[in-house]
């Protein structure tokens, strides 16, 4: 399992295009993605309710990444949210 | 002739014939079905037509505004593939036998239901998203035709409210204008249409509704947000005459837009714009400014029944700050008294309001607005490029005790763990004589100069500038008023400070050059006048 958490820089936070994208590539992968926020948890191929979670510019999220591919998939996801949230 | 207002998306001005939308908006009834595998059939069917009509939208959308704009319908494509979505159509089919629409149509007022009731008003719009994918499932389980119009000419389309896909859809050469009865300008609705370069005006009211008719004449602009139902001959050769017009200032800004406000011996400026609230910003952007050199808070007061909160302020400055995406924010601290009042502060008459109790006097003597307004900057100043400047200042003692009031602030938010920016710049307004004939005095203790050239001739030629009767004594161009700004240039300058211009004299391209040859550092109009600004610089040379 591997876990890290990341503060959004983006000014109006996961909305649409960015969750759209972050489920597509946690898509590409076997493990599980978690991302939580304040106790509610989200699976990050879950877009409707990913976007639901209402994430804002300045909220921290942590991310829990569990499966065969764990590592690469981490990795991919901690470069996303760097690159574009 | 009817006039009616909304608010303008996109600035343009569309004379046309009305044409209303139509749409296959049926009414989805419940109806009990044996065969459920079937139904799961039906359902299966309709998202796999769905998903080819909004891959086609998509490549209408990537040729016509671009990818960035775009990938919203391959997010209304994944949004079909939502698994909480699927299963909850899935279920209510098999746990109440019913048909697939029924199970598309509360499916859909559930998820939009949910984004409606955020906070965010971002996350409010995408109500409208889940309701267009489901809609077109809709239409796909009934008709299996998606929405759209053919026209043979170009006409201003008529809708009570447009979803993106059915933006896209139009046939852009078709259409002159949109004009919608309701609808946010956050929706991705009115960023297409921006984008398209189509004018629109949004949430125009249901009585437009009832009045518009096919082919009824209609005057659409998209600056003021005014619709203008059957224009007289009168009406429509005015607006005719603000359309050409305005296609001559768009090919202007075409051709100097991303342009530096250089002289054609190299000196640069910066050319910023003026802006009195939040929603000035898309002009702002529009027009091409460096930034903002003028951003007045008196609307936060004037609009509000009561002192705005420290909230109220920090969401406006934020907003403005991060819409600006790192350009330089000038934000002027609250300048009320002389001609603008406010009943709440409950101020005395004054015999003599323009040298009365105003701006930074009023701050200075009642510290808890004053404070609470700079927590809100010193807040903001966290999302973007900011600086805060204070008006009316005479003495040094005055900046002094501001600068201890910032420091306050900033100890206190350090303290309380609030994210600031530390090099936030500091800087006041030349607008009294006093100041500029003190500059040097002035100019170590801030960041940056701005010259209020309208209260700097008033107070410099003791001329009223309310009062018409005494136009004929006033000289703008007094030297005694370019005197004082050149001194003030010189201190800043001295001093590692920078000045600017924000008065209406900043715009007045007769004194360009003047100002240039002092070495002001920036100029501030307000937007509309950045590109006639910089065309002027790029055709001065200093060095004759």
């Amino acid at each position: 399992m591997k876990t890290f958490s990341y503060t959004i820089q983006d000014a109006v936070g996961i909305h649409a295009r960015p969750a759209g994208l972050l489920a597509k590539l946690a898509k590409t992968f076997t493990s599980t993605v978690t991302l939580e926020k304040d106790g509610k948890s989200v699976n990050v191929t879950k877009l409707m309710m990913l976007m639901g979670m209402g994430i804002k510019c300045g909220d921290t999220v942590n991310f829990t990444v569990e499966g065969e591919d764990e590592e690469a998939a981490a990795k991919a996801i901690e470069d996303f949210m760097k690159e574009n949230l | 002739m009817t006039k009616f207002k909304g608010k303008g998306v996109y600035g343009a001005i569309a004379i046309g014939n009305a044409a209303l939308f139509k749409r296959q908006d049926e009414q989805v009834r419940r109806t009990h079905v044996d065969d459920i595998e079937a139904e799961f059939a039906r359902f299966e069917e309709a998202k796999e037509l769905a998903t080819e009509q909004l891959s086609e939208i998509y490549e209408k959308a990537l040729k016509e505004v671009g990818e960035t704009h775009a990938q919203i319908f391959e997010v209304h494509m994944m949004m079909l593939e939502d698994d909480d979505y699927n299963e909850s159509i899935t279920n209510i089919i098999r746990t109440q036998s019913v048909n697939a629409e029924y199970a598309v149509a509360t499916t859909a007022d559930n998820f939009a239901d949910m984004f409606a009731s955020m906070e965010d008003a971002y996350m409010q719009a995408r109500a409208a998203d889940v309701k267009d994918i489901s809609n077109r499932l809709i239409n796909c389980l009934t008709k299996g035709e998606s929405a759209g119009q053919q026209m043979s000419q170009k006409m201003i389309i008529c809708a009570d409210d447009l979803a993106p896909s059915e933006t896209v859809s139009l046939d852009k050469e078709s259409v002159l204008a949109f004009v919608t009865a309701y609808g946010s300008s956050n929706s991705h609705t009115a960023i297409l249409a921006r984008n398209m370069n189509i004018p629109a005006v949004i949430g125009v009211g249901e009585d437009f509704l009832k009045a518009v008719e096919d082919g009824k004449r209609i005057i659409v602009d998209g600056y003021t947000g005014e619709i203008i139902l059957e224009p007289d001959a009168e009406t429509e050769s005015a607006m005719q005459k603000k359309q050409e017009d305005d296609l001559h200032k768009k090919s202007l800004l075409q051709e100097l837009k991303g342009k530096e406000n250089v002289t054609l011996d190299g000196t640069k400026v910066n050319i910023y714009a003026n802006i009195g609230g939040v929603d000035g910003v898309g002009a702002v952007l529009a027009n091409d400014a460096g930034g903002i050199g003028l951003f007045r808070s008196e609307f936060l007061y004037l609009e509000s029944p009561d002192y705005p909160t420290e909230e109220q302020q920090f969401t406006a400055y934020r907003k403005v700050l991060e819409s600006m995406m790192g350009k330089k924010v000038i934000i002027r601290t609250l300048d009320i008294g002389a001609d603008k009042q406010i009943d709440y502060f409950n101020l005395d008459k004054e015999e003599n309001p323009a040298l009365g109790f105003r701006a930074i006097r009023i701050c200075l003597t009642r510290p808890e607005i004053f404070k609470t307004q700079l927590r809100a900057l010193y807040r903001a100043s966290a999302f973007g490029n900011l600086g805060i400047m204070f008006p009316m200042i005479t003495s040094v003692s005055e900046v002094e005790k501001i600068l201890t009031v910032c420091e306050e602030v900033k100890a206190e938010l350090k303290e309380a763990g609030v994210p600031y920016d530390e090099n936030t710049e500091v800087g006041i307004m030349i607008e009294t004589p006093a100041a500029a004939v003190i500059s040097d005095r002035l100019a170590p203790l801030v960041n940056f100069f701005s010259v209020g050239t309208n209260d700097l001739t008033q107070y410099t030629l003791a001329i009223d500038r309310q009062n018409a009767k005494l136009e004929p004594f006033c000289d703008t161009h007094h030297e005694a008023i370019l005197r004082l700004i050149e001194m003030s240039a010189k201190n800043a300058h001295a001093h590692g400070a920078w000045i600017g211009i924000c008065g209406e004299l900043a715009a007045d391209t007769t004194l360009t050059e003047a100002f240039l040859r002092m070495g002001i550092d920036e100029l501030s109009v307000s937007a509309p006048f950045v590109l006639p600004l910089r065309d002027a610089v790029r055709k001065l040379d200093l060095s004759k």
